[in-house]
């Protein structure tokens, strides 16, 4: 989803003219019933949220529901200390880690794969259609049968091996599919060009694709680090002892009842923040210095 | 100079530059569910033991259980509900932020705003509704205060109602975004000459703007489909228990390991999935549409 982020501005671009609504003048009665619409939308996706963030934030006598009890960070503190609520830390760390190594890995490897699918070759179908199947397969299943396999082969689950690669068949086939899209604005003729001049086609990788397409892998970097950090039911066969974050949530939700709860879902979307505001960072600074380099 | 390499050299390029993905698709992907298509397969001492052979005995059990049947209409039952939402809102809210937001900086903006909550995980948001929709959650309070209601409606949290608003909550983006990236490249002059040419607003929608949005719409579909068919633990949380779909199913056959009949479940699951997503991608080529 977050691929768009860096697709909207082409994307839109073109949209500069009228639209059906005429530009200037009286909007028509289907803007207001669809602009509430909106609001609506909006609202129930955020109302929820709201509340747990709110309830997080309440003292010791805290519960899951409205009036809220006072304030205090007692259930943030109650998230990282107390043994009840399980190993928060040793998850989030681990789901950090993992989350990291799956961004790198997607990155890496959908840009080569966008790369392969820009021209027809014998057998891209088999590869296409393999690649959806592993996007649409219930993770649950790929899941098991993951697992199954590393215990037929005598090898031991864990974070780092199994769910690693139960995590890629997920986020490969989305980075490719984004990759599609922010490659279906490439024109190839700046390939030729960069041939024309003498360039190698690993220069041409180098200096021209990866420059171009450089806010479109951010966006894939992106999605590669949020569906891993959320991965759930691909790695519930595959994490071995060591419980990934998504786990650990899926455990608490079955075993603690307190606003604690509500503490880690503030906490992991603090992070996510964190993570989400850096990488479009990232994407607004390298377009600033393209434009400036355009300029000059 | 590309377009000067023979055949067979461009097909190797091809796969030199695939073949990462391919190694990590195939000990991932295609082992795994050829390791569950082999277990469906095996007799168990139904303590976990597997024992390699050959026999049909859990698919006869799978298929002869009324079961079977009732967790299936459950499955699709959520699912087309899932689907209907998603993309009814998916649809009209693309449609208010490409063709009517005025403001580029603003569409973009609006946009941004419902690609946030994506970001925090599902669980998270999935327990988001019990503030709401629990027993003593707002609603209830808001309506008994109301005087609308005299008991709290208990229907709200642990029901199917919830299991399908949970849905809607997580997936909707999943039709937004596609649906929303095929309508902006459509050309706004050829919406002008059809008003030009005396369109109403309806024709442009039916003729113009629905059958250009499609592999939006297919992509969307695929997303929802698959996850609510995948799907056990939005079933599992937020019916209580009550609701059941095939996955949960085989997520309870999975805890007592009963590995056969789990796994023959699950390749029947796979194949139904592949049944709905290729009648898809029969009517609109995906790749051909994205890489266009």
């Amino acid at each position: 989803m977050s691929a768009v982020l860096a697709d909207t501005p082409e994307a839109i671009a073109p949209a500069s003219s009228k639209a059906i609504a005429p530009s200037r003048g009286q909007r028509p009665w289907t803007f207001y019933v669809l602009a509430t619409l909106f609001a609506l939308y909006v609202l129930a996706l955020y109302g929820p949220m709201i509340c747990i963030y709110v309830l997080s934030f309440q003292d010791i006598r805290g519960g899951l529901v409205f009036p809220m009890k006072g304030h205090s960070l007692h259930w943030f503190v109650d998230l990282f200390t107390q043994v009840r609520t399980g190993d928060v830390k040793g998850s989030f760390d681990r789901s950090i880690k993992l989350a990291v190594i799956v961004t790198v890995i997607t990155v890496v490897i959908s840009f080569l794969a966008g790369l392969g699918f820009r021209r027809r070759f014998w057998g891209d179908g088999v590869v296409f259609y393999m690649m959806i199947g592993s996007l649409v397969a219930p993770g649950l299943v790929l899941g098991l049968g993951t697992g199954l396999l590393f215990q037929a082969l005598g090898l031991n689950a864990s974070w780092y091996t199994s769910a690693l690669g139960a995590q890629l068949s997920w986020t490969l086939p989305f980075g490719v599919l984004v990759m599609f899209a922010v490659m279906s604005r490439y024109n190839r003729a700046w390939d030729e060009a960069a041939y024309d001049l003498g360039a190698s086609r690993w220069q041409t990788i180098w200096l021209v694709i990866v420059p171009v397409l450089a806010p479109g892998i951010v966006a894939v970097a992106l999605f590669g680090f949020t569906l891993s950090y959320d991965e759930f039911a691909r790695s519930l066969q595959t994490a071995g002892s060591l419980n990934t974050l998504p786990l650990e949530i899926w455990s608490m939700t079955l075993n603690v009842t307190s606003p604690s709860l509500y503490a880690l879902g503030t906490v992991t979307t603090i992070i996510s923040f964190i993570v989400i505001g850096a990488s479009l960072g990232t994407i607004v600074l390298i377009q600033k210095r393209r434009g400036r380099a355009a300029e000059g | 100079m590309q377009s000067s390499q023979t055949p067979s050299r461009a097909n190797l390029a091809g796969w030199l530059y695939v073949s990462p993905l391919v190694l990590v698709l195939v000990p991932f992907f295609v082992a795994p569910i050829l390791v569950v298509l082999a277990a469906s397969f095996f007799a168990t001492d139904g303590f976990g033991g597997l024992t390699p052979g050959f026999t049909l005995a859990s698919y006869i059990e799978i298929l002869h259980s009324a079961l079977t049947l009732k967790l299936y209409l459950a499955t699709i039952k959520f699912t087309v509900l899932a689907w209907i939402f998603t993309l009814i809102i998916g649809f009209f809210v693309a449609y208010f932020l490409v063709f009517h937001v005025r403001n580029q900086l603003l569409a973009i903006g609006l946009f941004l705003l419902c690609t946030v909550p994506f970001w925090t995980s599902n669980i998270i948001r999935m327990i988001s509704w019990i503030p709401l929709l629990g027993k003593e959650g707002l609603i209830n309070q808001a309506l008994l205060a109301l005087g609308v209601i005299r008991q709290p409606l208990e229907v709200l949290l642990f029901s199917d109602l919830a299991v399908v608003i949970a849905y809607v909550h997580q997936l909707t983006i999943f039709m937004i975004v596609p649906i929303f990236n095929s309508m902006a490249r459509i050309d706004k002059k050829l919406i002008e000459a059809a008003i030009d040419a005396g369109a109403s607003r309806f024709d442009i929608m039916r003729l113009i703007v629905v059958p250009m949005s499609k592999s939006g719409i297919a992509l969307g579909t695929i997303f929802v489909v698959s996850i609510v068919m995948g799907d056990f633990f939005v079933v599992k949380v937020m019916s209580g228990g009550g609701s059941a779909s095939v996955v949960s199913a085989f997520y309870e056959d999975v805890g007592v390991l009963q590995y056969p009949n789990a796994a023959a479940s699950a390749v029947l699951l796979t194949l139904v999935l592949v049944a709905i997503v290729s009648l898809i991608l029969r009517t609109v080529d995906i790749r051909q549409e994205i890489t266009r």
